[in-house]
């Protein structure tokens, strides 16, 4: 069995290596191959990501947070603390054993979307340019979705109870016209109204973190912790001059390697204590900041201002044909990078500032995660209705594949998807399409940035969402049983081949 | 002063084959004296106070009879182990037993990561049976110097 572990202890001078050590060691006398990563005092050598992915369980021997514990999302773990691995380092190793054996079998390899960014916060090293952008965006997208969940709910709820408070749709309206200051300072805690300002006013707090979470974690993902402060402060800078989002991502990219060149100098010793703590966010933060209000801050935010109203200016056939793209990229590659470019543009369009009820961002959100849904959702209707035509082992992943596809967990046609690429493709792309274009000819709108129908209560207008997503699914569904039954797979059938024999011995 | 390299991790000062001591506390001060001696610690309580400190967040006694008080601390002026041979072992807070040898480790606050790379060998060392079998065999201070330095320096 392959292991890998991560230890740590608060002064990283002792337990974080004498874990590591025993832990190789009793790894060893039990006859498993055990990989520790160190992350002490004296700096941490990452995993190599193949490591990782080719481990069969993750060891948390870790006193402080573990650095980067994306990269082992999905594993089966056990989390001991660093004294027991030094202690007892051969019970360590097999309660991780016994974590790995009973762990279900590797059906859903493949994490939630966005919840679990991609490993970041390497800048030198892995995979190529593209790759790592897009795994510094997804950190910041990922870490900018519960602000997203948090706020765009609490806003949601607001204006379901706005509805009631006011008596009638105008409610919604209503209440973002209150001046919440106002109804602080003399909260009634019997009216709605004011339940519904306060509601709408926390939701609205919490977005006003969007921009700069989304760009202070870009920063963190290329330059680790330096970045936060520059990219934090750019965020708010972006915010500020009114470039949003798109000025957030770019103070994200600047800061980050403003941050790294900075904290690569080689400076004298007496300067290098206060580099973290004073020189560095000092100068990435002067650096962000005046480069972002100066220099390119008012030239993003007319880009920024031209893309909501190009987006507000969309109305019919162009909706429902950015409708179809979205759903298209996003059952194209299934959480991969065109799915994530989709799903992106959807969510940090969420973070837009001042939109109303219905505004198309919240029905590109709608779309996006309609057409999510579809793929997963398919498969496992077509390995319900056609189960010959699939392996044994595409059966079973076909039964997680509902609940997968019903919380928007595009990943869960991925194990098809592998399989028999070009077919499962096809089918996922025309169907999230057809489901893409539908949401928007509905006008269905969504401000929850992820959830799939367990936030049905907040979608605008949830039956055409709904029959949106059906849709799709009938569309996908159908054609990927026509394509398999065209051409049969070789693997399914010889899995059918098994059960003949079977059925002739039981015979 | 030179806080380089040079500076060994261990010298036969640093160690104390007969130590005396009738509690963690007593045992610790001996050794961050020895260190204080030999110019490695500016500031002898104010070490000993670092090192308390890391201890009351866990107890650093380790199976095989090992107390490993430790700390980085502004009061360090180089990267050193004072090690210490209990005569009467003292309760050091591992459920196995009282430790019979103490490892005290001092790290400056700001070591580079060559200082710091030759703690993190100590510490991997010091999981060996073998390793603290040897140093507790060791009849002198220059026997257990050496063993250390042989052990865990890169030649």
């Amino acid at each position: 069995m392959k292991l890998v572990a991560v230890t740590s202890c608060p002064t990283g001078i002792a337990h974080t290596y004498m874990a590591a050590e025993a832990l190789e060691q009793a790894g060893r006398a039990a006859g498993h191959e055990v990989h520790v990563e160190t992350q002490g005092a004296a700096g941490s050598t990452p995993l190599d990501p193949a490591l990782v992915a080719s481990a069969d369980g993750v060891i948390y021997a870790a006193d402080l947070e573990v650095k980067d514990k994306q990269r082992f999302a999905g594993k089966p773990f056990v989390d001991v603390g660093v004294k027991k691995a030094v202690h007892d380092a051969p019970g360590v190793i097999s309660a991780a054993v016994a974590a790995v054996e009973s762990a279900p079998a590797a059906s859903t390899p493949a994490p939630p979307t966005a919840a679990v960014p991609a490993p970041a916060a390497a800048a030198d090293r892995g995979p190529g340019t593209g790759t790592r952008v897009r795994q510094w965006l997804m950190t910041g997208v990922s870490y900018m979705i519960p602000f997203v969940a948090a706020g765009g709910i609490l806003i949601a709820l607001s204006f379901m109870l706005a509805q009631v408070a006011w008596g009638g749709a105008q409610g919604a309206v209503e209440v973002t016209a209150v001046d919440a200051a106002e109804v602080v300072a003399a909260f009634d805690p019997a009216s709605l109204q004011d339940w519904s300002v306060i509601l709408l006013r926390t939701g609205q707090l919490a977005f006003g973190f969007l921009v700069p979470v989304l760009s202070g974690f870009i920063a963190y993902g290329i330059a680790d912790r330096p970045g936060l402060v520059p990219g934090f402060l750019g965020g708010a800078a972006a915010v500020f001059v009114g470039a949003g989002f798109l000025g957030g991502l770019v103070t994200g990219f600047l800061a980050g390697f403003v941050a790294l060149w900075i904290s690569r100098w080689n400076v004298p010793k007496g300067v290098r204590g206060i580099m973290p703590v004073v020189v560095i966010p000092l100068l990435s933060s002067a650096v962000v900041g005046i480069v972002m209000l100066v220099l390119i801050g008012r030239p993003i935010a007319a880009a920024m201002e031209g893309l909501t109203s190009w987006l507000n200016g969309l109305s019919g056939a162009n909706l429902v044909l950015m409708g179809a793209l979205l759903g298209a990229m996003m059952g194209f590659d299934l959480g991969g990078p065109v799915n994530k470019v989709a799903y992106t543009f959807a969510v940090t369009g969420l973070a837009t500032e001042g939109l109303t009820t219905g505004a198309v961002q919240y029905q590109v959100m709608a779309a996006v995660m309609a057409a999510g849904m579809v793929a997963p959702l398919a498969l496992a209707l077509a390995t319900t209705v056609r189960k010959r035509l699939f392996t044994h082992a595409e059966q079973e992943n076909g039964k997680a594949a509902w609940l997968l596809g019903a919380s928007f967990i595009s990943e869960g046609a991925i194990p098809f998807a592998a399989a028999d690429p070009w077919r499962v493709i096809v089918s996922s792309l025309v169907g999230s399409s057809v489901t893409g274009a539908l949401v928007m000819a509905f006008g269905s709108s969504l401000v929850a940035p992820h959830g799939g129908v367990w936030v049905l209560p907040l979608i605008g207008n949830p039956l055409g969402f709904l029959a949106a997503v059906v849709a799709g699914v009938l569309v996908s569904a159908l054609l990927v049983v026509v394509l398999k039954t065209v051409k049969r797979d070789p693997l399914v059938a010889a899995d059918r081949a098994d059960d003949d024999d079977r059925d002739l011995v039981a015979a | 002063m030179t806080t380089s390299a040079a500076t060994p991790l261990i010298t036969p000062e640093l160690v104390a084959v007969d130590l005396h001591a009738t509690d963690r506390v007593a045992a610790t001060r001996a050794l961050v004296d020895l260190l204080a001696a030999a110019g490695r610690v500016t500031d002898a309580d104010g070490f000993t106070a670092d090192v308390a400190a890391r201890e009351a967040q866990m107890a650093t006694g380790m199976p095989g009879g090992v107390g490993l008080p430790h700390a980085r601390s502004e009061h360090v002026v180089a990267p050193s182990l004072a090690v210490g041979k209990l005569a009467q072992g003292v309760d050091w807070g591992a459920p196995d037993g009282p430790a019979r040898l103490v490892f005290l480790i001092a790290a400056p606050a700001s070591g580079d990561a060559d200082h710091l790379q030759i703690l993190a060998a100590l510490a991997r060392r010091l999981v060996h049976e073998s390793f603290r079998a040897s140093l507790l065999e060791a009849p002198d201070a220059r026997t257990v110097a050496d063993i250390v330095t042989r052990e865990v320096v890169p030649s």
